[in-house]
């Protein structure tokens, strides 16, 4: 099984504004590190020319969404806690709003399955009104791939 | 206190073990056994009896390394050694700081207060670093269990004190952690911007340079 996450930023101001500058000239770099990173399958991304465009949808302004898949859990949190990424998301204060509720999402998906935007965000949702579950869970409430394989819902889930 | 750890400890009192115990530590990997024969002064012999028994009381673990040459010639892959990712610790009274630490972490989480965290993890720092005054950085980091060795001009830190916690609030641990170093630094009176954010897998996220040159 693989892992997919689900990360939503809420900017202080729009992407294109001077505030956000720095945090544009970022995503390039810290892009490049997530996709050489051992154990990176997919992200999502708005542009294949356009290192800096960020995903376009229809959930609202001001909401930057980081959605990919990785081998692992381990993979994933190597990433985004022991690479340069770490020192970007120091900064999150002076780019992203504080939010009160839950804005990431993992859960396990069949190898070789690239969910959708849509789903992602149902799982978010689910983790928000029902709490972490085999499949919607967070880092801190993390389940392994046969506890989520095990639960009869996992065979729902993946229709 | 659980019977296993001390135990387990307790194998440590050989002086052969623990410098067996303590070449594959430092060596930050997969370490030979001829390897750690040579670190610890024993015949490898002598080495893999030490080195199984500490693999069996789960402080080390064991693997193989496939050998460098392929075919006929190039030997049985090589059984090698690294230490063991569980922690064991045993206090007399029995004391546990992680629990009590982990709920004021998801405080901290709560209110907002990463920034007043790191202002108080910079000043708790400073307060080590002052008691210090003097000492070499490496020494004190040492001391402190940050396992500092040098690798291209850094002084990088293989153990991460705070690992069960850094688990749970990588960001608030590891930015906490950084202001600690730095502050520590500005205690023993040099430049805390010598340490600064070079996360690496299975590591401490802090690196420091190794004068304050660079």
């Amino acid at each position: 099984m693989h892992l997919a996450q689900l990360n939503l930023a809420h900017l202080r101001a729009p992407i294109d504004s001077a505030e956000l500058a720095e945090f544009v000239a970022l995503l390039e770099p810290i892009n490049a590190i997530a996709d050489a990173a051992p154990g990176f399958v997919w992200r999502l991304k708005e542009s294949e020319s356009d290192p800096t465009a960020t995903v376009r949808h229809d959930y609202g302004d001001y909401l930057l969404v980081n959605f990919s898949v990785w081998e692992s859990l381990e993979s994933l949190w190597n990433y985004v806690y022991r690479s340069p990424h770490l020192e970007v998301l120091r900064r999150r204060r002076e780019w992203f709003q504080r939010m009160a509720e839950p804005t990431m999402v993992m859960w396990w998906v069949p190898e070789g399955t690239i969910p959708t935007l849509a789903e992602a965000m149902q799982r978010l949702e689910r983790l928000r009104t029902e709490g972490p579950s085999p499949e919607a869970f967070t880092y801190k409430d993390a389940y392994t791939s046969s506890e989520a394989a095990n639960l009869p819902a996992a065979a729902e889930a993946r229709k | 206190m659980s019977t296993d750890d001390l135990d387990a400890l307790a194998l440590l009192n050989d002086p052969v073990r623990r410098s067996l115990y303590e070449a594959v530590a430092a060596g930050g990997g997969d370490v030979g056994r001829g390897e750690a024969a040579e670190a610890a002064g024993v015949s490898r012999t002598l080495a893999g009896h030490h080195l199984d028994k500490l693999v069996e009381a789960g402080l080390l673990e064991s693997g193989f390394r496939a050998p460098a040459k392929k075919g006929p010639g190039s030997g049985r892959p090589a059984k090698v050694y690294r230490r063991s990712r569980g922690e064991r610790s045993v206090s007399l009274p029995p004391r546990d700081y992680v629990t009590l630490a982990s709920v004021l972490a998801d405080v901290v989480d709560l209110l907002g207060a990463e920034e007043q965290a790191e202002k108080a993890a910079r000043g708790a720092g400073e307060r080590i670093g002052a008691r210090h005054a003097g000492e070499p950085v490496e020494r004190v980091l040492g001391e402190r269990g940050y396992e500092p060795y040098e690798e291209d001009g850094l002084l990088r830190l293989r153990n991460c004190p705070f690992h069960v916690l850094a688990t749970d609030q990588p960001l608030l641990v590891c930015s906490m952690n950084l202001a600690l170093c730095q502050g520590l630094l500005r205690g023993l009176g040099e430049d805390p911007a010598r340490a600064r954010l070079d996360a690496r897998p299975g590591e401490c996220c802090v690196a420091l340079s190794k004068t304050n040159e660079d």
